[in-house]
């Protein structure tokens, strides 16, 4: 069975925030006025902040400065808080380890966005909007059985919305692999913000695989969870700065 | 059963059911006003969506949850303390069970209408009933929710029964048909014979039994939405108890606003609803107020001796920070609540020459105590200096002394009027108290910078409309059945009757 990883090199993340653009424009992500972004409603699946977030951290004197910043998609835990505490089950992890939202089941009760420790979990506010003609560029995937609607739809108002690791470009990797009548290969898909990584410090692959990079990489040193404590057994692994 | 509730008294509760006079009008009037404004602005949200409040990531929740917690707190104490105090046969509870139980009916009403508020799909409510997942605690709080409204409404109904046949028989001939029907419909062909009684008996301890368990799981399913979580403030093991202690208080605080109310509305309540209830009731809340100070400094105490680096900051911002107002606010709010009540035992009720303990003395004290106490707030560079300012502060400490001592007598003598205050105190603090547990931890995120949280005039207007709805129910209700249990009322005085022969 595969089992989706996600692993982040810190020591090359430069923070030019690149994940963050190609996710909203990926997952079609509605920007927010600046007013609204001020009052806490912008939606970035994809966030780069800097660490520590709550202290001024000593970042030394000029010109030997140093700051940090790290990248945050969803963690995709195997033990979800969100999963746990969602009454409806709109969010959910499949047997590959991906934790979904279906935008048609959530009732907005905003639990999941509550008791998730790493704060992923985005509300709808408002209608989302596109300005002007950018509406027109949107992303046309979207992942619809049995009438669930996930990945990049545009979502209602009232929903809440998360990082899938982009669970639609995974579904149509597996269509092209039946069409052409051969088996899927974990090596035949990755999310848009591992695509777009500029310092190629984003790995995706197959956890279960001994021989992938991402299982590789899992075996470091510097390998960690974010918020070990929090009991929510995170996949998405990040190598510490050396 | 003996008829010892003579025709005059009958007179004087049930004939004010039938008019509709202009008190009644113009309190309809006033609580459609106040009750208008939030839900033309609860209609607007449905629209818009919830960006019309100030919630925010993360404080995902606010005032709506903070209005639910509340309400389910005030809803519980009516039934349990009711259902006790008939499990126990304590006498002096038959003249408000009727009150103490349409408050938890009304209660857990506008109660559950504040979580459908705080939904961001109300229309997809049902999918908890289709969809609903048995392990999740919000799930556990919506059946034990359900269950305790429709045992609540039954325990109601129950208690109504008896009074309802009374109304059906006694109904004046100018009673409007319509009304006669419903009676006769909802006394369920009661005629009041022996069997009936015993029937009636057995199923109401019953359903006193079963009520009080319902009732402290729903308050326990609350806490552990939070308690549950991972996140800092919340994870602690005696918010389940300290969540029933607040509902139990509150509730108390509640009952006795509503008696009053109740009393002056009917003045000839009055002699039913006597200062022995006051007075009996009141011990309870000393007690209750006494077991919530103890749980405070239990949840504060440790978690500022431990300074655990998550969980600290939240403490801190509500003794230092930004929740400070609202924290200290109701410590000083209960302490001066239990001080009411507790005060006025330990001094006698006849005049005394004694100027510490003259009601002008204590006004007087009062008002320059709030003038020293706003002077060190304000910190004026003149007051800075080290002497002044000591002097300031043994001043205000003076006269607060003075103003508490002066007011004690005061209160004593005005047993009713004090309780009220007292209440009014507690169900403030309560409501602070809700606050202070759920948004402190909600704007300390562990990965989302530190936010802050100041209601939109949406959420203040759909609160006012709350509780707008919540004393319209009751004003509503209370013009169709009885404001006490008259059989209950019957029953005690034969029993006092019996016991004295």
């Amino acid at each position: 069975m595969t089992d989706w990883c996600m692993v982040i090199d810190l020591e090359k993340c430069v923070a030019c925030q690149g994940c963050s653009i190609a996710c909203r424009f990926e997952n079609n992500t509605p920007a927010v006025s600046p007013q609204e972004s001020k009052n806490g409603r912008a939606i970035r699946w994809n966030d780069v902040f800097p660490l520590p977030l709550h202290f001024a951290p000593d970042q030394g004197e000029y010109p030997n400065v140093k700051t940090h910043y790290i990248t945050r998609p969803c963690m995709h835990c195997k033990n979800a808080p969100c999963v746990k505490v969602c009454p409806v089950q709109a969010t959910f992890t499949d047997e590959e380890g991906i934790v979904h939202q279906n935008y048609n089941r959530c009732i907005g009760c905003r639990f999941c966005t509550v008791a998730c420790p790493y704060g992923v979990r985005y509300f709808n506010w408002f209608k989302p909007e596109w300005e002007e003609t950018l509406a027109e560029y949107r992303n046309p995937d979207q992942l619809s059985v049995n009438g669930s609607l996930e990945g990049p739809a545009v979502r209602p108002t009232g929903v809440v919305e998360k990082c899938t690791y982009c669970v639609h470009r995974l579904a149509k990797a597996r269509e092209q692999a039946k069409v052409e009548g051969r088996d899927f290969r974990p090596d035949e898909y990755v999310p848009a913000c591992v695509q777009t990584c500029t310092g190629k410090a984003r790995f995706f692959g197959d956890l279960d695989d001994p021989d992938s990079t991402v299982s590789q990489l899992s075996k470091s040193l510097r390998a960690i969870h974010l918020l070990e404590d929090s009991g929510a057994h995170p996949k998405t692994l990040y190598l510490a700065e050396g | 059963m003996q008829q010892t509730l003579n025709l005059h008294d009958r007179e004087e509760l049930i004939a004010p059911l039938y008019q509709f006079d202009r008190k009644f009008w113009t309190t309809l009037a006033v609580l459609i006003v106040i009750i208008a404004p939030g839900m033309l602005l609860y209609a607007r949200q449905l629209v818009v969506g919830l960006g019309v409040t100030d919630l925010n990531r993360p404080v995902f929740w606010g005032a709506y949850l903070v209005n639910f917690i509340f309400l389910i707190g005030i809803a519980m104490a009516g039934t349990v303390i009711s259902a006790v105090l008939q499990l126990l046969k304590v006498n002096w509870r038959r003249p408000i069970t009727r009150i103490a139980e349409s408050l938890t009916v009304f209660g857990l009403m506008t109660a559950g209408l504040q979580i459908i508020m705080d939904m961001g799909r109300p229309d997809r409510l049902v999918f908890t009933l289709l969809y609903g997942r048995l392990q999740a605690p919000l799930l556990w709080d919506i059946a034990s929710l359900t269950l305790y409204l429709l045992t609540a409404i039954f325990a109601l109904y129950l208690q109504l029964i008896p009074d309802i046949a009374l109304l059906r028989d006694t109904s004046p001939a100018s009673a409007p048909l319509w009304r006669k029907k419903l009676y006769t419909i909802l006394s369920l062909g009661w005629t009041g014979a022996k069997e009936q009684w015993r029937r009636l008996e057995k199923a109401i301890t019953v359903v006193s039994v079963f009520i009080i368990p319902i009732g402290i799981s729903l308050h326990t399913v609350t806490s552990w939405l939070f308690s549950t979580t991972v996140q800092p403030g919340w994870k602690s093991t005696i918010l389940g108890p300290y969540f029933v202690v607040g509902a139990i208080f509150s509730g108390i605080g509640l009952l006795f606003i509503a008696t009053t109310f109740a009393r002056q509305y009917n003045k000839h309540l009055k002699e039913y609803i006597t200062e022995t209830f006051y007075t009996n009731l009141g011990w309870i809340f000393i007690v209750m107020s006494a077991v919530w100070f103890y749980f405070t400094l239990n949840e504060t105490l440790v978690v500022v001796t431990e300074q655990e680096t998550l969980e600290f900051p939240v403490m801190a911002s509500k003794l230092f920070g930004e929740f400070a107002p609202a924290f200290w606010g109701m410590i000083i709010l209960m302490i001066a609540a239990t001080w009411i009540l507790v005060a006025p035992k330990f001094v006698s009720d006849k005049p005394t020459p004694n100027p510490l303990f003259q009601s002008a003395t204590g006004l007087v004290a009062t008002a320059i105590s709030i003038v020293i106490f706003f002077l060190l707030w304000l910190r004026l560079p003149v007051l800075a200096a080290p002497g002044i300012q000591s002097i300031l502060i043994i001043a205000f400490v003076v006269f607060l002394i003075l103003a508490l001592l002066g007011v004690t007598k005061w209160m004593k003598t005005r047993l009713i009027t004090s309780t009220v205050i007292a209440s009014a105190f507690v169900l403030f603090g309560m409501w602070l108290e809700r606050w202070n547990i759920l948004l402190p931890t909600l704007t300390h995120a562990r990965l989302i910078p530190y936010t802050t949280y100041n209601p939109t005039i949406t959420e203040i207007a759909v609160t006012i409309s709350t509780f707008g709805i919540l004393t319209l129910m009751f004003v509503v209700f209370y013009k169709f059945f009885p404001s006490i249990s008259i059989w209950e009322v019957e029953e005690g005085r034969a029993l006092e009757s019996d016991s004295t022969h």
